[in-house]
């Protein structure tokens, strides 16, 4: 693997661009670098690793029992990409891919930028490995100091060694939720309760899916995982009408449970239900991309290579569906092998790496739609119940004032919302408001979340300055439209 | 007939039509599309603007700047009706120039203008590099000059549409989406049948402000209506402390504190998805010459829409004389000419059922195309 | 509201020891932590006041995509803190409202 530094020192064209050094970006890169392939991998972290393994280079939290065996699978897939020959730059934002070749032909052209410097790159082949995010979590009181994401605290753990100071509660829904208290636990933290916040409903899909889940890698990992936390929490199950309550920080967490309505004291709230696609990246792509019922999220639309609505573009990972950090490795692989096809570059017999690939797939995807299941998160929680709950935070638009224009203008889809009520238009580019929105719009039209839609999205992907912006490419007529005149 | 009038359209033209008409007392129902839909209006630059309007043709700069004076008493309707507040500012305009040949093309254009009998005054002055810096601090140096007039201005342009939508509705007038326009059928003896994906709509009158959908639509009224989409891309930015009040023609600083850099024009078809960033590096270039603060700013979205083009860029206004009662209203400056549209045109066909008289130049029939 | 795990459970390698300043008050973070985990770990409940209401805001997702741990480090302003690798010397404030303009470039 070659560092690089600064922009300048990228190459002018590579056969393979990479976005997102995740366990799928990773994998893709190695695999694709082993049979011959310039590549590039670019993320705008600070380390290798995305969020799953985040900090794997690089984490203070030495002591591997604190982090579980699970995490540390990622430091041979570090090790095996650091070993290769791809190019590698951290803290460099992708804002812009587009199609370059003539019908028939791959070739991209990307804008990439990197502390203040913007450079273009041209490669053959794109694979986006963006990974997931947290659903949003929308209650009252969640944009208050002290209240972040499970994940954010896992986050804060591997990549710098932290653990919430005071007492913590952890609320939602999902096996997630377990592992990161247990690992806050394990690390000194004072988790003073779990809060299930879920409600599975349609017991049937769940038993349906259920003896698959027995059979699969998921199931051993994920009793002894409950059976440890039933022991070493206070968990309450079947939590509804959380708020989070506090002046100017978390202070309280307030509830119902049984009926009888409780608040527990504390000074950080961690909260997960689930995670989900990023998918703005490839929606300004223009790839396209539909609803999945069983993951209540936007996916990407790709075929069985990961291949997008775009030739030559995959998105392989957890941002094309969730399914976990193994088998994101996994389809990184078969993004990559499917890239090298493209590229004519694979040789010898590739039977075998297919058919081993395609195994490895089948074996991290058994039990997935069982953990589909119970990762589901209760529609209370993502249908805000009360209309003061912050929808959009960058422009601190309500679930109040959402319903109220709904019904006022009859108002469609969360594109026209935006136009009247500016939610989606802050820097986060619609990432944590726009499944809320779906669902409220969704919820208040008595429509499906398909029906409704989703932001369109278009780039700069993250935002940029407008002097890096400045610095990309122009073309003559580029010149032509704006100087006019 | 049960509506009076069925205004086409919802955006800043439709929905200012239909506001002055629900205001004037008349049942209207405004027919609007769902949401993805080529909607210029979510995409407008917002500017109030007068200067170098009009210059080819002297009733466009007469019909702007009866707009640009009646901003004001427009402003204040809406925020005693909704309480929105449409962030008004006409506090001046400036056209920066980054060379010697661009302000003398401008000034001459101008002087031209006024020389001709029938060119109808407004006031300007012409800066020179020290005078700019004197009036904005924060001018680059590759401005050298600049048209500034005090009629100029610009104002929130969706907080405007939003405005529009809430008094209709709340004042006896329909909006209704997701309601694209199939057809339309003039029945004998006057009125309309107007029939859309939410099914019909009768009306005595209606109103052709689809935009780029006129052309179409027109055909089953008799109405020309030769536009052609003009893709513009704009950059938004993050939120700053205020720095500059007056609106440049290519940048302004709303009143949520976000900058809006412009502007592009190409002729690219229908797509207004993509975003090309070749034009939005020109742009950002163009605009750190003119403000060299706003390098360091961020760049949280862009836009990309297409702006309604008649032949000669000036607005088309027509009645249809096969089919009395159908009009048509066509502009690419929906926030300029918005107090027109509301405080003039609407009365006018609310009250003696003709478009005012100053808009027959603005006929279709200047383009001398045969009638389809 | 954070702080490090008990150096013996972490059984890490020593981290060389960073100084900077926070709203004017010194502190001191570890080589590898990010400005946004850095303030955490010092105590600092709000990084930043909202452009729109004023709300107090910290960092909620610590990955890229909330945007609320947004700072001045170094004088330029709306610096996503989760992703900025914190440095000896930085002099970092909290972002209160709307980005300031009068700035140095970003290197």
């Amino acid at each position: 693997m070659r560092t690089l530094g600064t922009c300048d020192e990228i190459g002018a064209l590579y056969d393979l661009l990479v976005i997102g050094a995740g366990p799928a970006g990773m994998s893709a890169a190695t695999r694709a670098s082993k049979s011959g392939a310039t590549v590039l991998l670019a993320d705008e972290n600070p380390g290798l690793g995305g969020q799953i393994y985040r900090g794997i280079t690089s984490t203070p939290v030495q002591n591997r029992d604190l982090l579980g065996e699970s995490y540390w699978k990622g430091a041979g897939i570090a090790e095996a990409f650091t070993a290769s020959s791809s190019d590698y730059i951290a803290r460099c934002t992708v804002w812009s891919v587009e199609r370059a070749g003539k019908e028939g032909q791959d070739s991209f052209i990307a804008n990439l930028t990197s502390k203040g410097r913007t450079v273009t790159v041209e490669a053959k082949q794109v694979i986006l490995a963006t990974g997931a995010l947290e659903r949003p979590f929308a209650v009252p009181g969640w944009t208050l100091p002290g209240v972040m994401t499970a994940g954010a605290a896992q986050i804060a753990m591997k990549s710098s060694g932290l653990v919430p100071a005071g007492p913590t509660v952890v609320a939602g829904s999902g096996p997630l939720l377990y592992l990161v208290a247990t690992q806050l636990k394990a690390a000194g933290a004072n988790i003073v309760a779990i809060l299930e916040t879920g409600a599975l409903r349609d017991i049937a899909r769940g038993l349906r899916h259920l003896p698959e889940f027995l059979t699969s890698p998921y199931f051993g990992y994920g009793l002894r995982l409950l059976m440890k936390a039933q022991r070493d929490f206070s968990i309450m199950r079947g939590v509804s009408d959380l708020r989070i309550e506090g002046e100017d920080r978390a202070s309280a967490v307030r509830f119902s449970i049984k009926g009888r309505e409780r608040s527990i004291k504390c000074d950080t709230v961690l909260l997960h239900h689930g995670v989900i696609p990023n998918i703005n990246m490839a929606n300004a792509l223009g790839c396209a991309q539909h609803w999945s019922q069983e993951q209540q999220a936007w996916l990407p639309t790709v075929d069985e290579n990961f291949q997008s609505t775009i030739p030559g573009l995959a998105i392989a990972g957890d941002g094309s569906a969730i399914a976990g950090a193994d088998s994101a490795a996994v389809k990184g692989a078969i993004a990559a092998v499917a890239a090298l096809d493209r590229l004519g570059m694979r040789s010898g017999d590739t039977n075998v790496e297919d058919a081993r690939l395609r195994r490895d797939l089948a074996r991290y995807s058994r039990g997935r739609a069982f953990l589909d299941y119970i990762y589901s998160p209760s529609r209370d929680y993502v249908v805000p119940r009360h209309d003061d709950t912050i929808v959009c935070r960058c422009e601190e638009v309500t679930a109040g004032q959402i319903r109220q224009t709904i019904r006022e203008l009859d108002v469609r889809g969360p594109n026209q919302l935006k136009a009247y009520l500016r939610c989606g238009m802050g820097p986060c580019q619609g990432r944590l408001c726009g499944p809320t929105v779906t669902a409220v719009m969704a919820d208040a039209r008595g429509e499906s979340p398909e029906t409704i839609g989703h932001y369109r999205n278009r780039i700069p992907v993250k935002p940029i300055t407008v002097g890096e912006l400045a610095q990309s490419p122009q073309s003559e007529s580029a010149i032509k439209a704006v100087v006019r005149g | 007939m049960d509506q009076d009038f069925c205004v086409i359209g919802g955006g800043l033209v439709g929905a200012a039509v239909a506001f002055g008409l629900v205001r004037a007392g008349k049942r209207v129902t405004v027919l609007d599309e769902g949401d993805i839909a080529f909607r210029a209006s979510r995409a407008n630059f917002a500017l109030i603007w007068v200067q170098s309007k009009g210059l080819a043709l002297p009733p466009y700069a007469v019909w702007t700047q009866t707009s640009a004076r009646r901003w004001k008493e427009l402003s204040d309707v809406l925020l005693r009706e909704t309480e929105i507040d449409v962030g008004l500012n006409q506090n001046g305009g400036f056209t920066l120039c980054l060379s010697d040949a661009e302000v003398l093309k401008r000034t001459s254009k101008l002087e031209k203008f006024f020389a001709s009998p029938g060119g109808f005054v407004f006031p300007y002055e012409v800066l020179d590099q020290a005078e700019v810096r004197r009036r904005l601090p924060d001018v680059g140096d590759s401005v050298v000059g600049a048209i500034y007039s005090p009629l100029d201005g610009h104002a929130n342009a969706l907080k405007l549409l939003r405005a529009f939508h809430l008094y209709i509705v709340r004042n006896g007038g329909r909006y209704l989406p997701a309601a694209a326009v199939e057809k339309i059928v003039p029945k004998n003896g006057g009125g309309f049948s107007v029939f859309s994906q939410r099914g019909e709509v009768q009306a005595q009158n209606i109103v052709l402000a689809a935009g780029l959908g006129n052309k179409a639509l027109g055909q089953f009224v008799d109405l020309n209506c030769p536009v052609r989409p003009s893709k513009g891309q704009i950059i938004v930015t993050e939120k700053t402390e205020p720095f500059l009040d007056n609106a440049m023609v290519t940048i302004r600083q709303t009143d949520e504190g976000g900058v809006m850099i412009g502007d592009s024009q190409e002729e690219k078809g229908f797509d207004t998805q993509v975003v090309d960033p070749r034009i939005l590096s020109v742009m950002a270039e163009r605009a750190v010459g003119m403000f060299p603060r706003l390098a360091g700013l961020n760049v949280v979205r862009t836009w990309s829409a297409l702006r309604v083009m008649s032949p000669d860029t000036f607005p088309i206004y027509d009645e249809s004389s096969s089919a009395p009662g159908a009009f048509s209203t066509m502009c690419h400056s929906g926030v300029t000419l918005a107090a027109a549209h509301a405080l003039e045109l609407a009365p006018a066909l609310a009250g003696d059922g003709k478009l005012p008289q100053l808009l027959s130049a603005f006929s279709a029939e200047r383009f001398n195309v045969p009638k389809n | 509201m954070y702080r490090r795990i008990d150096e013996k459970l972490l059984q890490s390698h020593q981290t060389p020891v960073l100084s900077y300043t926070f709203d004017g008050r010194a502190m001191t973070g570890m080589l590898g932590e990010t400005v946004a985990a850095s303030l955490l770990r010092n105590g600092v409940v709000a990084t930043r006041t909202t452009p729109v209401s004023g709300a107090p805001r910290a960092p909620y997702c610590m990955m890229g995509v909330c945007f609320e741990c947004l700072v001045v480090i170094d004088g330029i302003g709306n610096r996503q803190g989760c992703l900025t690798p914190l440095e000896d010397g930085m002099t970092i404030e909290s972002q209160r409202g709307k980005r300031r303009l009068v700035e140095a470039v970003r290197k």
